[in-house]
């Protein structure tokens, strides 16, 4: 078992992809204080795959946005790949985000109106990539998820799992340095949710995506080589690894 | 070009909701449309009057007729150049609603003081040449199905009887507001028909002067040599007589802009509400955009062009019909004889569009730039 990570509220070292220090974030209604995350410091290695667990408002999706750019923190910094992102400005926070997070969400979140082909296209045409390298990209895209086929089909043709699987290429078509999985597989059926897994699986595996993904569900969290607990803000020691 | 098919999936998303707002603005921009080219109807005297052009008329009403024999004295004052006149006819040619505009003119010099008007050379020499010939505007033969040579029978009102013309040409118009509407036949014609009231007379005289600076002291000149005569005159310049003319008719240009700017207002809140309405419904669509890395000013830019295109389209479609309608000429049988759509007011029509679009879209496309990530993904 090599060791995946390190975590908890003291000082790290910062060599890893990701390097978490001192984080809080509070949310302030009224007169009340909301402390959501508290003193977190986390490190993430290039190729890890990691699994965060915890009871609702333990904090895990607040996590997953402030590492994903999508919020800031009321204190502490986020490295990833040498730049710290705590600092940007909304605007290099969108470009930085374009360039290196890779989303999945629970509920799919394609563009209805677009085909499979269009919405997985959507990140390349940030890029400058001519049409027909983003045609390859997008083809290359959708083969790894075996939806070659369904490329022209739209959103409401296609099964929840096979939505999933379109989301899935359109968080990877621009090859960003992490992926997010908001709760990937918390809308589907067992069998559509394990085939979702097993693609996670494989892009961690085969094609060495670093992946961060937030959970309920103790079986795909099985799947992560380390599984991370929060309760209240704040990372919990024990560490789940499995080789 | 490349997010294209973002924008027209985005437009085909409530195919009924887009064509109906395009619908709106077609209607709108298509009642724009035939209102300037009313108001350009009514304003035709004005745009199409000559600048170095003089008008005398009597001074007590413009139906009340001058001396045959104001001509040369007209023509003796200094500065003027040259001068021709005109009566009114007013005959009706086989019904009263094939309304058309008819003057006695002076053929000498009708072509001299209006020289926007040209007639082939032959024509001309026809007309010249024969007493009761007379020349038609391009746009009144083309409505009446003339050809040279036909007998044009009008049976007279004020110059009581019928009376045959024998047509012997047509004239065009150098401009687009050029009236290609008119009926010329000889003056002489009708002072050796018309009864003894009318012989002698010219119903106004329109001049050419050497300098525009001059037209003050010309008109004074005029209108004081026929001071305290049984004829006294009023000069003014052309302009001035057709502006007079016009507000005869009515102020169209505020009825033009009451009407306009309701439809403005009204097109406005249409569209505000339907853009507001397909912003809020693709909030989570939004929120994920922006999640890919789509930044703020991008988003403005994609909701404000969704906003101006369908403007737009509708804006082109409505001022298209307009022009079409308008190319068919006159709708009201002669009442309205330059009734054309300028450049300036098709300009001005999808300007206005271009306008609404973007006001419209502005409130949307700021909420959309403003929106928060994290909330928007909470709600869906």
């Amino acid at each position: 078992m090599r060791p995946l990570m390190r975590l908890g509220t003291g000082r790290i070292g910062g060599s890893g992809l990701i390097v978490v220090r001192d984080l809080d974030k509070k949310y302030v209604r009224g007169d009340e204080e909301i402390h959501v995350l508290q003193g977190l410091n986390l490190e993430i290695e290039k190729g890890d795959y990691v699994a965060f667990m915890g009871p609702s408002g333990s904090g895990k999706t607040t996590l997953l946005n402030l590492l994903g750019g999508l919020d800031v923190p009321s204190k502490g910094s986020i490295t990833v790949a040498g730049d710290e992102i705590t600092h940007l400005s909304g605007k290099k926070l969108t470009e930085w985000r374009a360039r290196h997070v890779g989303f999945i969400f629970q509920m799919y979140n394609l563009i209805p109106v677009l085909s499979a082909f269009r919405n997985v296209e959507l990140p390349l045409l940030l890029t400058s990539l001519s049409g027909a390298e983003r045609k390859n990209h997008v083809d290359t895209a959708l083969a790894l998820v075996g939806l070659e086929d369904r490329k022209d089909h739209f959103p409401r043709q296609l099964s929840g799992g096979q939505q999933q699987r379109v989301a899935i290429a359109r968080a990877i078509v621009a090859d960003p340095t992490f992926l997010l999985c908001d709760e990937p597989t918390g809308d589907l059926d067992r069998k559509s949710a394990d085939d979702i897994l097993s693609l996670i699986d494989a892009l961690v595996r085969d094609h060495h995506k670093t992946v961060l993904m937030v959970t309920h569900d103790p079986r795909a969290a099985e799947r992560a080589q380390v599984t991370l607990h929060l309760e209240k803000g704040v990372l919990v020691e024990n560490v789940e690894a499995r080789a | 070009m490349k997010f294209l098919p973002l924008i027209w999936a985005n437009l085909l998303r409530k195919k009924v909701r887009t064509s109906l707002t395009i619908g709106s603005f077609a209607v709108a921009l298509f009642l724009f449309g035939i209102l300037a080219a009313t108001r350009s109807a009514f304003g035709q005297f004005e745009e199409s009057a000559g600048v170095d052009r003089l008008v005398v008329t009597n001074k007590v009403s413009l139906i009340q007729p001058l001396p045959i024999a104001y001509r040369d004295k007209i023509a003796r004052v200094p500065g003027v150049t040259g001068v021709t006149y005109f009566h009114w006819f007013g005959g009706v040619y086989k019904d009263e609603k094939n309304f058309f505009a008819q003057f006695a003119i002076d053929p000498e010099n009708q072509l001299k003081i209006y020289n926007e008007f040209s007639v082939p050379d032959d024509q001309w020499q026809a007309f010249l040449g024969e007493r009761t010939a007379c020349i038609a505007g391009r746009k009144l033969a083309e409505r009446f199905g003339w050809k040279i040579g036909d007998t044009i029978p009008i049976k007279g009102t004020a110059y009581q009887g019928d009376w045959q013309f024998h047509l012997v040409g047509f004239y065009k118009g150098k401009r687009a507001q050029d009236d290609e509407t008119q009926f010329w036949f000889r003056a002489d014609y009708l002072d050796e028909k018309a009864e003894a009231w009318a012989k002698g007379r010219a119903g106004w005289y329109a001049l050419k002067i050497a300098s525009l600076d001059d037209a003050i002291r010309v008109q004074k000149a005029i209108d004081g040599q026929f001071a305290n005569s049984a004829f006294e005159t009023r000069t003014q310049t052309e302009q001035a007589m057709a502006a007079s003319f016009a507000k005869q008719m009515g102020n169209i240009e505020f009825l033009i802009l009451s009407v306009g700017s309701v439809v403005f207002f009204t097109l406005l809140l249409v569209t505000g509400n339907t853009m507001a309405i397909a912003v809020r419904e693709r909030t989570g669509e939004i929120a994920v955009l922006k999640a890919l890395g789509y930044g703020d000013s991008f988003l403005l830019t994609f909701v404000l062009f969704e906003s101006t295109l369908i403007a737009m389209i509708g804006a082109g479609l409505g001022l298209v019909l307009a022009k079409i309608l308008t190319l068919s000429g006159d709708p009201t049988g002669g009442m309205l004889p330059i009734f054309y759509l300028s450049p300036q007011a098709l300009t001005a029509g999808l300007g206005l569009g271009l306008l609404v679009g973007l006001v419209s879209g502005a409130l949307p496309a700021y909420s959309a730039m403003r929106l928060r990530v994290v909330d928007a993904l909470r709600r869906l």
